[in-house]
């Protein structure tokens, strides 16, 4: 490899770690953002520790068995979970969330894949333009006629198109694809949330249950009538926390959407101009010569 | 019919005749008339029109016919006597004097048996006519059904050269018939050092989805592929200077019927024939070992080679960035129409409405891909494949000076064969013997200089069109990538005023 692709490589190289890590970088600061600005959990000893030890943290990674143990807890899980979404909700806000979430999870989840295969083929092509970029330079090296110069020109032109081109792919993965998989998730753990209430809701009624056949029966009274009052308050205080979070989550994600778009659209406007300053330039430069 | 002798024109001119090629060998009775275009001609039979001497040469006697007719050249008139051939077979060349009788003066060289009507019209046309010629290519259209069924297309010209009958005319032309154009003016016009425009490439499995009547995306982009191609083809064709005034070509472009070009066909025994001399041709390519004396040749011929591999390689990358940006206008479609989904199902309002605007921005943007991927392709890509394949054409030329200059080393070797044999002859008494020896000799002798003159003429008339293939290049190259640049320019602008209205949307959302 000569000297000249070898340093085009590099910054190749160079710029696509920078991207992946302004990706990474900011993805952090999202999830760091979202635990400190909650209530319950910007309290938790775990996350002052995060933030405040200035050595070394050693987390360890989860091993063989902890893994095994949370594939079979997501099987259990999702067997439960369909079990669990037969039963029909009383309260109309959380019925209404249910469908809502399941069908904007599901279309989150199809606009996050469409937008990950636009910004690829977008990625390509920006390649593209940088093999014919190179191509074009050899072209104009070898000539010997008028082309020379004018292939030289344009292949600078294109070496610098497809810098930009590679930056808005890299942008709108940022702005657009990340925000998209982040609210997959997002989505996805508050159905999850849901699922919970909704086990409390099953096991208090089945608790009811209990309790009145205890007392037809006349025995474990009692025992059932406490359990029944801990379904009882646990569910109400699931559902007490579970609307606040669902009534957040609404307003987060029309902040963190509002917020993305609009840069997307700054973004893509710099550097759409920028690229049709390069371009006018240079046929400035090409018709003048000619 | 006797066999044909030709002598190369004079140097300087741009005196171009057909020729035939192979058959350079004249019967043993052509042999004195071999000798007279080696001296000065005894005659000057020069004429602004065909007619007298058409007559002359008809009434003759074909053998008679070469001994005669001489002609003068011009050096400014791109003369060309031309012969109207009816497929491969090329036609009769004439003959011309060698190069101490060239006065700049308008006549033509003629052939014996078939002259073209219109060849008086060319005479007239002759000198300042400008360059002003527009062909389109248009309206394809599906004639017949089934397997027998081909795609029409009309071709119009627009031209106030006085060359054409008319002005503005149009005729209807199938593929093959196109075809038909590029092989007779192949045969006629390779070998001595032209460089042939070549024809769009025959497709069968375009051809046979076109043909079954399959009405859909790709069978129309494949007509359009074509069409555009063989607009080109035909505007590179009459840019020539010389063979816009081939009769073939101005048969093509104005005779309402032309006579079926069956020996283009894939599967006939002309293109059986084809392929076995194509192969012969590459063998020989590699067996003919020259020695170059003119560094030019050698330094040029490096150069298409580099040029070739280099265009081939950007080619490929270009139709690469084709590929890429249809996919990338698909997916982006589809990212619209997600898009478009999740606003309805989204509740809050203002962003429900922002997602659909971002969605239609989207769409309109798709739109925008897939337009800047046609220009891609029918701009830059195109214009690429049409120089890789012109560049076949041009080291053709330079193979066939190669066999020219082989042809003549052969000849050359032969006479001195001869001439040994002729002096080993003398010592023996075999009078008739030597008589025959010394006639082969002189026969020889002829041919080496014919063959030296073939060789000097190919030279110079590849130099020339080397030169003017240089210049066309330069000027297309420098024509079409800025009308490329322009199109990126305006897919920009576009990009902008999409943006450029959706913002307000993003942030109306509260």
């Amino acid at each position: 490899m000569t000297k000249e692709e070898f340093t085009k490589m590099k910054q190749e190289l160079e710029a696509e770690y920078l991207a992946i890590f302004k990706k990474t970088v900011a993805m952090h600061e999202v999830f760091l953002c979202r635990v400190a600005a909650h209530p319950v959990l910007r309290k938790d000893l775990n996350f002052h520790v995060f933030l405040e030890y200035n050595q070394d943290l050693s987390v360890r990674g989860k091993n063989k068995k902890e893994k095994l143990e949370d594939f079979f807890k997501n099987v259990v899980k999702s067997a439960d979970g369909v079990l669990v979404a037969g039963v029909k909700d009383v309260d109309d806000f959380f019925e209404h969330e249910k469908t809502f979430l399941l069908e904007y999870h599901n279309r989150v989840k199809d606009a996050s894949a469409k937008s990950d295969r636009m910004i690829r083929s977008h990625k390509n092509a920006a390649d593209d333009i940088n093999r014919i970029a190179s191509s074009l330079y050899t072209l104009g090296t070898q000539d010997s006629t008028d082309l020379c110069k004018f292939f030289l020109k344009v292949s600078e032109l294109f070496e610098k198109t497809r810098k930009i081109e590679a930056r808005v792919a890299a942008d709108e993965d940022l702005k657009l694809a990340d925000l998209l998989k982040y609210y997959l998730r997002e989505s996805q753990a508050a159905k999850d949330l849901l699922y919970r209430r909704s086990r409390a809701l099953v096991d208090y009624e089945n608790a009811n249950k209990a309790l009145d056949k205890a007392r037809a029966k006349n025995r474990d009274v009692l025992q059932a009538e406490t359990s029944q009052q801990l379904c009882c308050h646990k569910f109400e205080k699931i559902s007490e926390s579970a609307k606040q979070e669902l009534i957040d989550f609404k307003t987060r994600r029309v902040a963190a959407f509002r917020k993305n778009l609009v840069e997307l659209a700054e973004l893509e406007l710099k550097h759409a101009k920028g690229n049709l300053q390069l371009l006018q330039s240079c046929l400035g430069v090409l018709k003048g010569n000619t | 019919m006797a066999d044909t002798v030709r002598d190369p024109p004079p140097d300087g001119t741009d005196f171009h005749e057909l020729e035939d090629g192979e058959e350079l060998f004249p019967e043993p009775a052509a042999a004195p008339e071999e000798s007279q275009p080696a001296s000065l001609p005894a005659e000057d039979i020069s004429t602004n029109s065909n007619g007298p001497k058409q007559d002359l040469l008809f009434d003759d006697d074909p053998e008679d016919l070469f001994a005669e007719a001489t002609e003068e050249v011009s050096l400014d008139s791109p003369e060309r006597d031309v012969l109207l051939s009816d497929g491969p077979s090329p036609a009769i060349t004439p003959i011309t004097p060698p190069t101490s009788v060239i006065t700049p003066r308008i006549g033509h060289a003629h052939d014996d048996m078939f002259t073209h009507s219109s060849f008086d019209e060319i005479e007239e046309e002759e000198g300042g006519d400008s360059f002003d010629i527009h062909i389109s290519v248009s309206d394809p259209e599906k004639v017949g059904d089934g397997m027998n069924a081909y795609m029409a297309y009309k071709v119009s010209t627009k031209t106030s050269m006085l060359l054409f009958k008319q002005k503005d005319f149009s005729v209807k032309r199938r593929f093959s018939d196109f075809l038909g154009l590029h092989s007779k003016l192949a045969s006629k016009y390779l070998h001595v050092g032209y460089i042939v425009p070549p024809a769009p490439e025959k497709s069968i499995v375009g051809m046979t989805k076109v043909k079954v009547g399959k009405e859909d995306q790709s069978s129309n982009e494949f007509v359009e592929k074509r069409r555009s191609a063989l607009e080109r083809y035909l505007m590179r064709t009459v840019k020539h200077p010389i063979l816009l005034k081939d009769p073939d070509v101005l048969q093509f472009l104005e005779s309402s019927e032309l006579p079926r070009a069956v020996s283009t066909q894939a599967l006939s025994s002309a293109g059986l024939l084809r392929m076995v001399n194509k192969a012969a041709d590459a063998v020989n390519k590699m067996t003919i070992k020259m020695n170059e004396s003119d560094a030019w040749f050698e330094e040029k011929q490096q150069h298409f080679e580099n040029l070739d591999v280099q265009l081939r390689k950007l080619h490929a990358s270009v139709e690469s960035l084709v590929c890429h940006r249809k996919e990338l206008s698909v997916n982006t479609a589809q990212f619209a129409k997600s898009a478009a989904m999740l606003g309805n199902s989204e509740d809050h309002t203002a962003l429900s409405r922002a997602l659909s605007q971002l969605a239609e921005v989207e769409e309109k943007i798709d739109q925008l891909h897939q337009d800047q991927a046609n220009g891609d392709f029918y701009l830059f890509s195109e214009l690429l494949g049409d120089y890789v394949r012109l560049l076949t054409a041009v080291k053709g030329v330079f193979e066939h000076r190669m066999k020219t200059w082989q042809k003549w080393q052969d000849s050359q070797m032969l006479l001195q064969k001869k001439r040994e044999a002729e002096a080993k002859l003398q010592f023996t008494n075999k009078p008739d013997k030597l008589q025959q020896a010394k006639d082969e000799i002189k026969e020889l002798e002829g041919k080496v200089q014919q063959g030296e003159r073939d060789f000097e003429q190919i030279s110079k008339t590849i130099r020339k069109e080397v030169s003017r293939f240089e210049k066309e290049r330069v000027r297309d190259f420098k024509m079409i990538i800025v009308k490329y640049l322009e199109s990126l320019v305006l897919t920009q602008q576009q990009l902008i005023k999409y943006w450029e209205a959706f913002l307000p949307e993003a942030k109306a959302i509260s």
